[in-house]
């Protein structure tokens, strides 16, 4: 893969050569500033280079959407962030949008059309089944063969949007063995992030949310956590570590997986 | 005797659907404090939801044993209460069983139907009062279940029990009494579960039984009016009617869209100089933001709270709740309806304008309770009639962090971070784009 240059055009400079990329890439802030996120960014970004996908990033003129404010109840911070991405989106004639991030993903579906922004919104899973559907991931087999993977839901991807077949689609196509937890899909339990968790320590109990989370998931005896999200990612990945078991148990993005059965790690 | 009575039956039912109404109104006056809400939209969609989730149970079965135990006493319910009707018929008229001539050999099928149901209506609550009470079912034990609301469940279990096993004697006694062709004890035909008891009445004497026929008759009439008297006037049971209600008024958005406040709408766009739409232009002064008190919720918040059974099943999968903190999404519908009830007594006794000093926030609900939802929507799902917690709970977070300023330290910092950093972190919005350098290492 070495003679590919990967890429991430920046939606000003498309806009200033004419260029109308077919999809914004909405990169969200934990996969911008979060170590460990960043790898997921550069997982799909490579994706999208190698399926000759055109896209384009927003770079430095993205802005939080407004999820954790409006979540914690800050409604106002909320909207302000929301109207002005929706005029930098309009802007740029912006009508299809993928992310990696069910936070964003939700809010920009659910919550930016009735402040005036309407555009296609779709969580990356759902654009990497499309992908998979269209013939145009390769995913060389043998890599992930009989490896046991289970699925955590993210919340904001499953129950807020019902989307729960695309992430398990994605890692059947792996030829994984996938495990399901407990409790999945529908009744799937939070990683403990979700409504602005992630920004602050959890009220006193008897338990921390993502160790319980992280203990069923051990449970399966899978190698490999399948995240969908960069909030449960970092959840879980604390999980692992509390358990001592990160190295013989990693969490992957969903990306993550498919870019290193397309060879592109 | 017999017009003596028809009268005294007449006052009865009049004296127990006056109480009703009189309750019935209350409960939606109450509802009706809360904000206005439009839920009247897709009413077809509506009507569908109302006959899978209410009609069709679709979201017991999620747990399939409480769930054929409970369609038992649904179905009870809905189907014992077709001879409650003769039984009106009959109380008002001076007749007895006014519809066996009519039904002829289709009568004792009939009520062989309804002892099938009545009998499942006992065996179903005996083993609902085993789980109560016997068993330790951690959601039927949680820390808000205190006295009242065990007693409450253990009242209505009690209740259906001694009015199914009236229904039953009464029966039995009528079918010995026309055995023995005791004077207006015609034959009906055999009753299959009250036939069974025939053998113990037999042991009485035809003017015991008679009197036993009677009061079990009256009892039973009595006893359903006194019940549904109960229920309306202060009862978790009430959900057997509003949750056909509650669910044709469900939330049709998706779970994780939260409402966009309009007034905080029209001041954004103020701010930012952007053209307000006729309908926000219309909008009158902000007034509270979020809800500090139960009338700041919406009468569709409210009508979630009449509407719960506390069966425990949002509890029972919130991720905050089962790692053993404070917030219970059961207790917060118990607490908004407790407040929303001593809203209207207030009303009802001290004057409109009466402040009790208290509210709904802090007095009932802690802020500790508030911060540990994750907003997942375990609860909203898990709830067999789409009630929704998690609206209530954010309603609450809006009022703390818009109106009392009350963020704990990490969230202003948080929010200050978005607002001044374009992030919820605190990094440079410069180096928003420097993940591309591992792109190509």
């Amino acid at each position: 893969m070495g003679n590919i240059t990967f890429e991430a055009p920046l939606m000003s400079d498309a806009f200033a050569k004419g260029i109308q990329p077919e999809v914004l890439f909405w990169v969200g802030c934990a996969g911008s500033f979060d170590d460990r996120a960043k790898a997921i960014t550069v997982a799909f970004v490579k994706i999208l280079n190698k399926v000759g996908q055109s896209f384009a990033v927003l770079g430095t003129e993205e802005s939080c959407t407004g999820d954790p404010a409006k979540r914690a109840g800050n409604e106002f911070l909320f909207q302000m962030q929301a109207m002005s991405n929706i005029q930098v989106l309009d802007g740029y004639g912006v009508k299809r949008i993928v992310t990696a991030c069910p936070h964003c993903f939700n809010t920009l579906k659910n919550e930016y059309p009735n402040l005036g922004g309407n555009y296609e919104v779709i969580h990356h899973s759902t654009f990497l089944q499309e992908l998979l559907d269209a013939g145009k991931l390769a995913i060389e087999g043998g890599k992930f063969e009989g490896k046991k993977i289970t699925y955590h839901d993210s919340c904001y991807l499953g129950r807020a949007n019902r989307v729960y077949e695309a992430p398990r689609r994605l890692i059947e196509a792996l030829d994984a063995q996938l495990v399901e937890m407990k409790r999945s899909r529908s009744k799937g339990l939070c990683c403990g992030a979700g409504g602005a968790q992630m920004f602050k320590e959890p009220e006193a109990g008897s338990k921390d949310i993502n160790i319980e989370r992280t203990e069923e998931a051990l449970k399966t005896e899978a190698t490999i956590v399948a995240a969908a999200c960069p909030f449960c990612m970092t959840m879980l990945s604390d999980g692992m570590k509390n358990k001592e078991k990160e190295d013989s148990v990693q969490v992957l993005d969903l990306a993550e997986l498919i870019a290193l059965a397309e060879g592109l790690n | 005797m017999g017009i003596l009575l028809q009268l005294v039956f007449l006052l009865l039912l009049g004296t127990a659907s006056f109480y009703i109404y009189k309750n019935v109104k209350r409960i939606r006056r109450n509802i009706l404090l809360g904000k206005p809400e439009n839920r009247a939209d897709q009413p077809l969609l509506r009507l569908k939801t109302m006959a899978l989730v209410a009609l069709g149970q679709k979201k017991m079965f999620k747990k399939p044993i409480p769930a054929v135990l409970h369609l038992a006493v649904y179905l009870g319910f809905l189907i014992v209460n077709i001879e409650i009707l003769e039984i009106v018929i009959d109380g008002l008229a001076g007749t007895h069983r006014i519809f066996a001539p009519y039904l002829g050999t289709i009568y004792p099928l009939l009520i062989t139907v309804f002892e099938f149901f009545a009998v499942s209506v006992i065996v179903a609550c005996v083993v609902f009062l085993i789980r109560r009470n016997v068993l330790s079912i951690p959601r039927l034990q949680s820390a808000e279940l205190t006295a009242a609301p065990k007693l409450d469940a253990n009242i209505i279990l009690i209740t259906e029990i001694v009015l199914m096993l009236a229904l039953l004697s009464m029966n039995a006694t009528d079918l010995v009494l026309q055995a023995r062709g005791s004077h207006h004890y015609f034959a009906t035909g055999n009753f299959f579960f009250s036939g069974l008891l025939i053998p113990f009445f037999n042991l009485f004497s035809n003017e015991t039984l008679v009197v036993i026929e009677r009061v079990c008759w009256w009892f039973h009439i009595a006893g359903v009016l006194a019940f549904a008297n109960y229920v309306f006037y202060d009862s978790k049971h009430l959900h057997i009617f509003m949750a056909f209600i509650n669910t044709y008024f469900s939330k049709l958005t998706p779970a994780g869209q939260f409402e966009n406040m309009p007034t905080v709408t029209k001041e954004v766009k103020l701010m930012l100089s952007l053209p307000l739409t006729e309908a926000e232009t219309a909008l009158g002064e902000a007034g509270r933001f979020g809800a500090k008190d139960a009338i700041d919720l919406t009468w569709k918040n409210l009508l979630d709270a009449y509407s719960c059974t506390e069966c425990g099943r949002c509890t029972q999968q919130c991720p905050a709740n089962i790692t053993g903190k404070k917030l219970s999404p059961r207790k917060i519908m118990m607490d908004t309806r407790d407040r929303i009830e001593e809203i209207g007594k207030n009303m009802d006794t001290k004057g409109k304008d009466y402040d009790d000093g208290k509210s709904l926030l802090d007095t009932y609900i802690t802020a500790e309770e508030l911060l540990a939802c994750t907003t997942c929507n375990a609860c909203v799902e898990a709830c067999p009639i789409n009630i929704d917690p998690l609206s209530i709970i954010v309603q609450l977070r809006q009022y703390r962090i818009m109106e009392a300023s009350q963020a704990p330290a990490a969230w202003n910092g948080m929010l200050s971070n978005i607002e001044n950093n374009a992030a919820p972190w605190k990094f440079s919005p410069s180096d928003r784009m420097n993940w591309v350098e591992k792109l190509n290492k």
